[in-house]
């Protein structure tokens, strides 16, 4: 039986990797090549590397750091942040990451999907969608934004979702701005209208606050990506830096039990 | 020597990393001449399947791993869409397969079992290896996790060939081993240490 995943998700900001709340007072948290390695001791199923820089600055991924990310990572590894053509989707996955994630360049042109999809694969495009609630006194739904959340788009985020999905994306992650490191755990209602949308596999990251809020995910929505900063970073109430993730006993356990309900 | 085979297609580099972590040296080949010498191949691949054949047959290596594997019996180990090019052909495109191992590769999408279920099939799923199973012969417990990443799977002709098989809507041919040509439609390269433990007994074969 395939499993969900449960995929530590890091942000790269200046060097070095940091947590952000409702995407903003990035915190930081450690070395990028360290967390890797302690990912890889700690046999994770996926991670995730979000360059939260590159888009908002407008400058290229930075290949020489994350060639040094994919020969250490031992897991398969989604890198993005700040890829705008398919070349250097291919440059990126000849490195030996399995999976490029592709945000505002998607949106602005979700053709750049197929053109990726046709140079490496649809398998290996990933289309992640930053979505909040609207905001204003008759506003309802969901809106996608891009830049860290600094700039939102009109289009209703299922429509935009679709769209990608047939033009080239693999998997859909959707990333709750809302949710982002307050673990109080992910916005279910959000990620059941988004499952009940798309045909590829999907991933949920913003509001995992514990492995219950997990297995929540999982109960209510079946195999999915389950993704999360805060919770694989930090510990405790006062939010002190340790890298963790489930044991794999625990994993398969909570995937086990989850499925079950 | 171990050659990892480079014909542009897969990632090469995972492969370089996991050998040298396990001590075991492995050196990347992409010319006939580089071939020389080779005790075991690993032939990767992802993506189109006719986009890796074209490749494959344009590198020039083709006629050198073939002598090699079908004259000299050399074990090789073809990696997701490096194990689907051992088939004949593949319902993802026109171009003949290497034909080592016989069947061919089918869609999820078009097998009724598997049609309404997210695609790619990806993610961590289980391989239920069949008895004496030599990829499998040492260093595995119950359940082996394997990653997949894959929308087309291998259907053997002869399910003697099968090594192991895994669940998605529908048991398919996960692994296929046919004399000392062996094929995996999951990722060993990032499989933690199952997937460690099957590289390590290829060599060891």
């Amino acid at each position: 039986m395939l499993r969900p995943r449960i995929i530590p998700c890091l942000l790269m900001h200046q060097g070095g990797l940091v947590k952000t709340q409702g995407f903003k007072d990035p915190k930081y948290v450690g070395d990028p090549i360290n967390a890797v390695r302690i990912f890889n001791e700690k046999e994770a199923d996926e991670l995730m590397v979000l360059d939260i820089d590159a888009t908002a600055k407008g400058v290229e991924p930075d290949f020489g750091l994350i060639a040094k990310l994919a020969a250490e990572c031992r897991m398969p590894l989604c890198y993005g942040g700040g890829v705008t053509t398919a070349e250097q989707a291919a440059r990126i996955v000849d490195m030996g990451v399995e999976k490029v994630a592709i945000s505002a360049a998607a949106i602005a042109n979700p053709s750049l999907l197929t053109e990726m999809a046709a140079a490496v694969g649809r398998q290996s495009v990933v289309a992640v969608l930053d979505v909040r609630k609207r905001s204003g006194l008759f506003a309802k739904g969901y809106e996608v934004c891009t830049h860290n959340a600094k700039i939102a788009h009109k289009l209703d985020s299922v429509t935009l979702i679709q769209q990608l999905q047939i033009a080239g994306a693999g998997e859909i992650v959707i990333n709750a701005v809302d949710s982002d490191g307050l673990m109080q755990g992910y916005d279910l209602d959000l990620a059941e209208q988004v499952k009940r949308a798309v045909k590829v596999p999907v991933t949920f990251l913003g509001g995992a606050g514990s492995l219950e809020h997990i297995g929540d995910l999982i109960s209510r929505l079946g195999v999915v990506g389950a993704a999360a900063g805060s919770l694989f970073v930090f510990k405790g109430k006062y939010r002190a830096v340790l890298i963790n993730y489930p044991t794999p006993a625990q994993k398969i356990q909570l995937c086990r039990d989850a499925l079950k309900n | 020597m171990i050659h990892i085979v480079d014909y542009g297609v897969g990632n090469i580099q995972a492969f370089l990393n996991l050998f040298k972590r396990l001590g075991i040296e492995a050196k990347r080949a992409y010319t006939p001449d580089a071939l020389a010498g080779s005790t075991r191949l690993v032939l990767p691949g992802v993506g189109h399947f006719d986009h890796a054949m074209q490749r494959l047959n344009d590198s020039g290596m083709r006629p050198c791993l073939e002598e090699l594997v079908l004259g000299s019996q050399v074990p090789v180990l073809g990696i997701c869409v490096g194990m689907q090019m051992l088939a004949q052909g593949s319902d993802e495109g026109v171009l003949s397969g290497l034909s080592w191992v016989p069947g061919r590769v089918r869609s999820f999408a078009s097998h009724p079992k598997s049609a309404d279920l997210p695609m790619p099939h990806m993610g961590w799923n289980e391989l239920q290896p069949s008895a004496g199973a030599k990829l499998f012969a040492r260093g595995f417990d119950d359940a082996p996790q394997f990653y997949f990443l894959h929308s087309y799977y291998f259907d053997a002709q002869d399910k003697g060939d099968v090594a192991a098989t895994a669940h998605y809507g529908m048991d398919f041919d996960a692994v296929v081993a046919r004399g000392h040509i062996h094929g995996v439609q999951c990722h060993p390269e990032k499989s933690h240490h199952w997937g460690e433990q099957l590289l390590k007994n290829f060599v060891e074969l």
